[in-house]
């Protein structure tokens, strides 16, 4: 151990650190930066500058973004969520079911038409707890991996989705349901979210918790933390966001299939990821999070504008996640450094 | 192997070196790690390198492993300038390394974690197992190990993995081994095998440089010793020519007079009593009790279920039989945060596995007991400002040494860790405090510290129940000692009765 010279009078201090977003956030300026000039080279035009497409990418990431949201803390735990996709998809499928129009003949639940829009949300919500509430109980108490438990969860429910409606999709909601993912609605929505996550995360015990067993989860135990409790906890608020982003997917397309949201979960793993969360637990934010949306929407948005082709848009796209757990695993190693 | 057996093991000649360290400088941002140290290793001697935690032994070691390059000196071995870049080079040229943290595949047996890269083979190229395995027990024979090739390393204790790496340096034919506190994990018979290892290839002229904390252990085995302080080479000298007091001056820079600076204290009323705690098949039957102000030391060799009791005592893993009582009232003591709101504390035996969150910074690791105590918070939303502040205070009272509260605790020592953790539970104001090894592995300046501060809080009425493998350590803390043996206590001793032959006698009926 390399030795500082100290004077012993001193305190240390509860010095502030300099936001390890910033790394992030230079990326995300450095690729929107690129794509400027690739845009100027290639089709003559700003890419930054449009704000119509700015709106759009924003919108396009915005319902994964939700999801991260729940993905992040339940990665900051040393754990994994999978099931998310299918939860929205299944979710989209419920919600609808209970939010449909009474002028529309083939309701799934004719006596149950033209509810307030409360009811399909809370219900919708209710079934992506539940679904949240058995992965985290299967991963606290019977010790499980959590990447087996939501595995088959993600393959449980997609099954449910579409045994739902037997395949049938579900449409014709009302204008109040409708109107939860008009607009720059799902914005919002996510602000929302990630803000209150913000806070959770980093200003109150559920956030420190999280980060302590994450950490270590022998030493948050001994140190008086439920960590069964706590993971449940985990599990369930990435259940309901999963649900709350489910609730959007539908409002937006006015209809429900049982397909939607599909590899959504593994977006919004790799949002996480290029934010900095790190899949050994412990370490991760919102806001990292947030601008790794960001940057995805980004790079979409980008590719879309230049015209490349799909294929090779997804190509680059895992090159992009990989990349960025290589960057992270480096800063990680400089993080510690003497020992 | 050189051939050095003639030579007498004191002898002084120049080149007679094995292993030579010159004037070696090592910087990194901000912090000089090594200023200008030397080491001089013979062959066939044991040669004890000692200094606190945050001397610059283990900068050292990763130098001469090729982990880290010098910005200035040379280190030689047989008279060359080494030329060292992975571990397996190191291994290749004559150099082995046994580390703390044992490096070890625990899912792979015996033989296979020796011969590992070296498989002999048999026609087509395959594995000969039977082959590794006489080639192992052939290894086992000559160093007196007895252990079956084909035992899974996961299931050995922590001296007899040490005594698989061991082998497995020695089947490199390593003129020299390096070994990190190798007694830091077991138990006293374990280590008079280790010595009896250690002799054993002194004799066949391997030159041993010996990292150890512990001064008995230093006069049983080292020939020579060279002790650094803050980086800076202090001197080498023969370890029959000096003292203890000498060598902890020449460490510290300070004598430390009295290394258990036990004050007596008043005390007063039972706290805690535990009536026939039983766990079976781990303790049995375990009565004791705690009061006001008093130091119960508990000692009893590694796996007499000592730490079991402390466990079952802090709801870790609660016993199936018996009773808990706390201030007379039986309790169901059934997870930690129950025996939070009891008033108890409990700092682990193992700092790195159920202590520190080593990727956290200082301040996260010091806040966590007192949020789960729900002392500091509003509905959940942390005072961090109020946390921060006392996270100050009790740090400059343990006097931990860090830039500051943002450092990631992975690159604090060892000491300075276990002042962090002690921190943590202070922070709760707790009225019984379970230490479980107190001073494992820490430096004898910290040490010192870390007793006073234990004696401090016993006058302050704290009641304390103190682990500890250490007898010097129970003996000079206590107040009175319980001994364990074989699951069960095997005795009480007042202070004044208390002497090492008679804990040992306990200890081992």
């Amino acid at each position: 151990m390399a030795t500082q010279t100290f004077d012993e009078r001193a305190a240390p201090k509860a010095h502030r650190k300099l936001p390890s977003e910033i790394n992030i956030l230079l990326v995300l300026i450095g690729i929107a930066l690129i794509f400027e000039i690739l845009g100027w080279i290639f089709q003559g035009q700003t890419f930054l500058g449009n704000i119509g497409r700015l709106k759009i990418m924003i919108l396009q990431v915005s319902v994964i973004g939700i999801i991260a949201v729940g993905v992040t803390q339940v990665i900051i735990s040393g754990g994994i969520d999978l099931s998310s996709g299918s939860i929205v998809g299944a979710v989209a499928m419920v919600a609808m079911s209970f939010a449909q129009a009474a002028d529309y003949a083939r309701a799934v639940y004719p006596a149950l038409t033209d509810m307030p829009v409360i009811v399909p949300v809370l219900i919708g919500l209710f079934c992506g707890a539940v679904a949240g509430f058995i992965n985290g109980w299967l991963i606290a108490y019977t010790k499980i991996p959590p990447f087996i438990a939501t595995l088959g969860m993600m393959v449980a429910v997609r099954g449910f989705a579409k045994w739902y409606t037997k395949g049938q999709p579900v449409s014709f909601p009302t204008d109040s349901f409708a109107s939860l993912g008009s607009g720059m609605m799902p914005v919002f929505i996510f602000l929302g979210v990630a803000a209150v996550f913000h806070v959770a995360m980093k200003y109150t015990r559920y956030g420190k918790y999280t980060y302590a067993i994450g950490a270590n989860p022998q030493a948050a135990r001994v140190s008086g933390i439920d960590v069964e409790r706590h993971l449940v906890k985990l599990y369930v608020v990435a259940g309901v966001l999963a649900a709350l982003a489910g609730i959007v997917v539908a409002a937006r397309g006015q209809t429900a299939q049982a397909g939607m949201g599909m590899m959504y979960e593994l977006d919004a793993i790799a949002m996480a990821v290029i934010g900095g969360t790190s899949l050994a637990g412990g370490r991760g934010s919102i806001v990292g999070t947030s601008i790794g949306m960001v940057i995805f929407g980004v790079i979409i948005s980008g590719f879309t504008f230049l015209r490349l082709d799909a294929y090779y848009q997804e190509m680059i796209k895992g090159v992009i996640i990989v990349a960025a757990v290589v960057i992270d695993t480096q800063r990680q190693k400089k993080r510690v450094k003497k020992t | 192997m050189l051939d050095h057996a003639d030579a007498p093991a004191r002898a002084v000649h120049a080149g007679d070196y094995i292993l030579e360290v010159d004037n070696v400088r090592k910087e990194f941002p901000g912090v000089v790690a090594l200023d200008d140290v030397q080491l001089r290793l013979r062959p066939g001697t044991v040669h004890a390198l000692m200094g606190e935690n945050g001397a610059g032994k283990s900068t050292l070691m990763k130098i001469i492993a090729g982990v880290y390059t010098p910005d200035r000196g040379e280190v030689r071995f047989a008279g060359r300038p080494l030329n060292i870049r992975t571990p397996l080079d190191a291994l290749n040229s004559g150099i082995a390394m046994i580390h703390q943290e044992l490096n070890l595949m625990n899912t792979m047996t015996v033989a296979e974690n020796i011969w590992i890269g070296r498989e002999p083979k048999s026609s087509f190229r395959l594995i000969d197992h039977g082959q590794m395995t006489r080639m192992t027990e052939a290894l086992f024979a000559d160093l007196g190990i007895r252990l079956d090739p084909l035992a899974m390393v996961g299931d050995l204790t922590v001296a007899q993995k040490q005594m698989v790496e061991i082998a497995r340096a020695v089947s490199y034919k390593s003129d020299v081994l390096i070994m990190d506190e190798p007694t830091s994990a077991i138990t006293e018979t374990e280590v008079e095998h280790l010595f009896r290892i250690i002799r054993d290839l002194r004799a066949k002229g391997v030159g041993i440089v010996y990292i150890t904390h512990k001064m008995s252990e230093l006069f049983e085995i080292a020939d020579e010793l060279t002790v650094f302080r803050d980086g800076k080479y202090i001197a080498t000298v023969n370890a029959a020519d000096v003292t203890r007091d000498q060598i902890i001056k020449m460490m510290v820079g300070r004598e430390i007079t009295d290394m258990f600076p036990k004050i007596d204290c008043e005390i007063g009323e039972t706290i805690l009593e535990v009536r026939d705690l039983t766990l079976p098949g781990v303790f049995r039957d375990v009565s004791f009790s705690l009061r006001r102000g008093e130091i119960l030391g508990v000692a009893g060799l590694v796996g007499s279920g000592r730490s079991n009791v402390a466990e079952a005592v802090f709801g870790v893993r609660p016993a199936t039989g018996g009773q808990i009582l706390i201030d007379g009232e039986v309790v169901n003591i059934k997870s930690p945060p129950v025996a939070m709101r009891h008033g108890m504390a409990f700092l682990t035996e193992d700092r790195k596995e159920t202590g520190c969150f080593l990727n956290l910074d200082c301040i996260e690791n010091i806040q966590v007991a007192l949020l789960s105590s729900g002392k500091v918070d509003n509905r959940g939303f942390v005072n961090q400002r109020e946390v921060n502040r006392l996270a100050e205070e009790f740090c400059a009272k343990l006097r931990v040494k860090t830039p500051n509260l943002a450092e990631t605790v992975a690159n604090l020592s060892g000491g300075n860790q276990q002042k962090l953790l002690i921190a943590r539970w202070l922070l709760t104001k707790p009225r019984i405090l379970i230490l479980d090894e107190p001073t494992r592995g820490i430096d004898v300046g910290a040490k010192s510290e870390i007793h006073r501060l234990i004696t401090q809080l016993a006058a302050e009425g704290v009641a304390i129940l103190m682990i500890s493998s250490e007898l010097p350590e129970v003996l000079g803390m206590s107040d009175r000692i319980m001994v364990m043996h074989e699951g069960r206590v095997s005795g009480f001793l007042d202070r004044a009765e208390a002497d090492q032959v008679r804990v040992m006698e306990l200890a081992a009926k």
